[in-house]
């Protein structure tokens, strides 16, 4: 990163919300060859996919000493001090959501050794609920929206209910035909990959909320996932096509 | 003499200040019109440079920072500035600090509106566009791919150049490549997906030809039956394909915005017009109920008619006998909010997400039976889709299933500028 000649705190502060912007491009595009990878059997996306995580480990530990220094030497107050720390935590979620993007890719890149499945599609169909869902919190927090970045939070559910359907959609699957386990189960992790991705979404949109607002969004999520109290009894299995 | 020339010299020493404020102002005055002809011959050699630049687009100018720091942009001739604003390509002017100085209607189409005084990063955050921006500051002009895959997928090729050092101004070109990927795309998936989808019906009629050519030959009321249901296959193969060259054609232009305004009463009255046959069979009833004076949407109007139709289609296949379906059209939040609703078994809430997953069925046999192509719903997202608007699906088992749609509103007649519509994420 090119060292900016800092002039005066506001454009410090300027400096650090770009380079959160710039680390959630980069997580935006890691995530994106993620799904690309499982959508279309594309293993050279896969690999992009996992080499992307170094940079971004580098622009978070470049926001937080930035922040750091901040924190230390200007002691900034209200909106400045939650921007400061809403860089913070921000760079944490998105440096999670590099990580679960770079376990999918690799997951990918063992499905793509096998036959195509047509789940796959509707995997990758979650992933662009799961990208739609980061385009919208980092343009909230790009233009600090506390309005879009509550449409974030309170749209995950969304996210949950294609995964409940995936999930049991996978354990019919996998009770037909006890072949399909080792398939199955890597396409199972993939899901939670992706739903695990959409909920740092809306911890990146509680953390705008209140660099905006101050307050906090209520605490009762909306959670649809309700995946760890499903089982799917053996005698009702349903066939699919 | 010495007294004269003491005397004269103390004249002098008396007089001395207007000589020299004399002297100063002669020598300012000098200066001032030098000054003068020096930024006139100036904004001349401007001029041409820049008629130069718009006539040839030639090598950049490289202009004297000193006239106005503040705003590069201020250099700009109102024509080429005309010229840049409606370019159909989408163009941004970058500063030193990589910060947005100009973006014309095209870009705002692609990016969304307040750019203005933003950081490149927080308006286009993808990497590789970033580090072609970085490094045409300094001097290094690339050509980049890139893509935007939500929520409609998008493919670019960006240049940025610097064209200019001071102060320093930073190009950034697009060109839309979505179409061709696009069709290249399409191609692929429409073969995979015909061939796979076809594969069933022709297994069918083939058999009953090998049937009918065989043991079969001399049964008459057999031949009856197989030819009825050979009928019934093609019919649906030809379903098949008109469906999946609708989506095609749909998915081409989903980033493409609808320019029409459509009245969405008489669309959706003509699509139940052209369905009460078939409702009629099953002896259930549609209804419309439109609050008055309902609003236009932007919209492109054979596209809407056939979003209803496949709605109203769908109620009617999975409505109850002698049920009912409603569509009610309401305005709220400057959409337009159209309701299908039909009384027949209702929806399983783990199949809700998947319905417009193309080639998902809830229960493939019925689907079959009832001649759907598995396509019906995939077509109405992706009209949802370009036209910026929402689908929602509600059911509860045992009592049916509403499916709304909510579009953007466009401006009535007599107002005055339509509302930019606002990106409405659609997660189905």
């Amino acid at each position: 990163m090119t060292d900016h000649t800092v002039k005066s705190f506001g454009e410090q502060l300027e400096t650090l919300s770009a380079l959160v912007a710039q680390m959630g491009g980069l997580a935006e595009a890691q995530f994106a060859s993620a799904i690309e990878a499982i959508a279309r059997r594309d293993s050279q996306a896969a690999e992009r996919a996992v080499g992307g995580d170094a940079r971004i480990d580098e622009i978070q530990i470049e926001i937080e000493e930035r922040a750091l220094k901040l924190l230390a030497l200007r002691q900034p107050m209200a909106v400045d001090l939650r921007e400061t720390l809403a860089a913070i935590k921000t760079a944490a979620e998105l440096e999670r959501i590099g990580d679960l993007a770079k376990n999918i890719a690799k997951r990918a890149m063992v499905l793509n050794r096998e036959p195509p499945i047509r789940l796959t599609q509707s995997l990758a169909r979650m992933g662009k609920a799961a990208q739609n869902q980061l385009k919208q919190v980092l343009d909230s927090f790009s233009s600090r929206n506390a309005e879009e970045a509550e449409n974030v939070w309170n749209r995950d559910g969304e996210i949950d209910e294609i995964y409940n359907s995936l999930f049991r959609e996978l354990l019919t699957y996998m009770m037909e035909d006890p072949r399909t386990i080792g398939m199955g189960t890597h396409l199972l992790f993939v899901a939670k990959n992706i739903e695990r991705a959409g909920d740092h979404c809306t911890n990146i949109a509680e953390v705008v909320y209140h660099m905006v607002r101050a307050g906090h969004l209520a605490n009762n999520r909306p959670k649809a996932d309700h995946t760890s109290e499903t089982s799917v009894p053996f005698e009702t299995r349903e066939t699919h096509a | 003499m010495h007294e004269s020339f003491s005397s004269a010299l103390a004249k002098l020493r008396g007089n001395s200040w207007p000589v020299v404020i004399g002297m100063v102002a002669g020598g300012a005055v000098v200066l001032f019109v030098g000054a003068a002809m020096f930024w006139a011959l100036l904004a001349l050699a401007l001029a041409a440079a820049m008629i130069a630049q718009f006539v040839t687009f030639q090598e950049p100018v490289l202009r004297p920072a000193e006239q106005n720091p503040d705003d590069p942009l201020a250099l700009l001739p109102p024509l080429t500035r005309l010229l840049l604003e409606q370019l159909p390509m989408p163009v941004m002017l970058l500063d030193g600090a990589e910060r947005v100085l100009f973006v014309n209607q095209s870009m705002r189409d692609v990016l969304g509106p307040g750019l203005d005084r933003k950081r490149a990063s927080a308006v286009l955050r993808n990497p590789e566009v970033l580090a072609a921006i970085a490094g045409a500051g300094r001097g290094e002009a690339s050509n980049v791919p890139f893509t935007l895959p939500v929520p409609i997928e998008r493919y670019f090729q960006a240049y940025a150049a610097r064209v200019s050092i001071a102060p320093p101004v930073t190009v950034l070109l697009l060109h839309d490549l979505t179409m061709v990927r696009r069709s290249e795309q399409m191609r692929a998936d429409f073969v995979a997906n015909a061939s796979h989808e076809l594969r069933t019906p022709l297994a069918a009629v083939t058999g009953f030809i090998d049937t009918l050519r065989g043991h079969a030959k001399d049964d008459a009321d057999a031949r009856e039956q197989f030819l009825e249901i050979m009928a019934t296959e093609t019919a649906r193969m030809r379903r098949l394909i008109n469906d999946l060259l609708s989506l095609t054609r749909i998915e081409m232009n989903e980033h493409v915005k609808p320019q029409g305004r459509v009245d969405l009463e008489g669309t959706v009255r003509q699509a139940v017009a052209a369905l009460i046959p078939l409702a009629a069979e099953d002896g259930i009833t549609v209804t419309v109920d439109a609050v008055p004076d309902l609003p236009p949407v932007v919209g492109e109007a054979d596209e809407l008619m056939q979003l209803f139709q496949n709605l109203i289609h769908n109620a009617i296949k999975y409505g109850r006998e002698e049920g009912q379906v409603t569509i009610t059209l309401a305005e709220a939040d400057g959409q337009v909010i159209a309701a299908v609703r039909d009384d027949g078994e209702g929806i399983a809430s783990a199949a809700i997400p998947r319905l417009t997953e193309r080639f998902y069925r809830v229960d493939v046999k019925r689907s079959r039976e009832r001649g759907g192509t598995g396509l019906g719903l995939a077509i109405v997202k992706h009209i949802v889709s370009r036209h910026q608007g929402r689908l929602s699906i509600e059911s509860k088992l045992g009592e049916g299933s509403v499916f709304s749609v909510f579009l953007p509103a466009a401006a009535r007649e007599n107002a005055g500028k339509a509302p930019s519509p606002q990106p409405v994420t659609e997660m189905l």
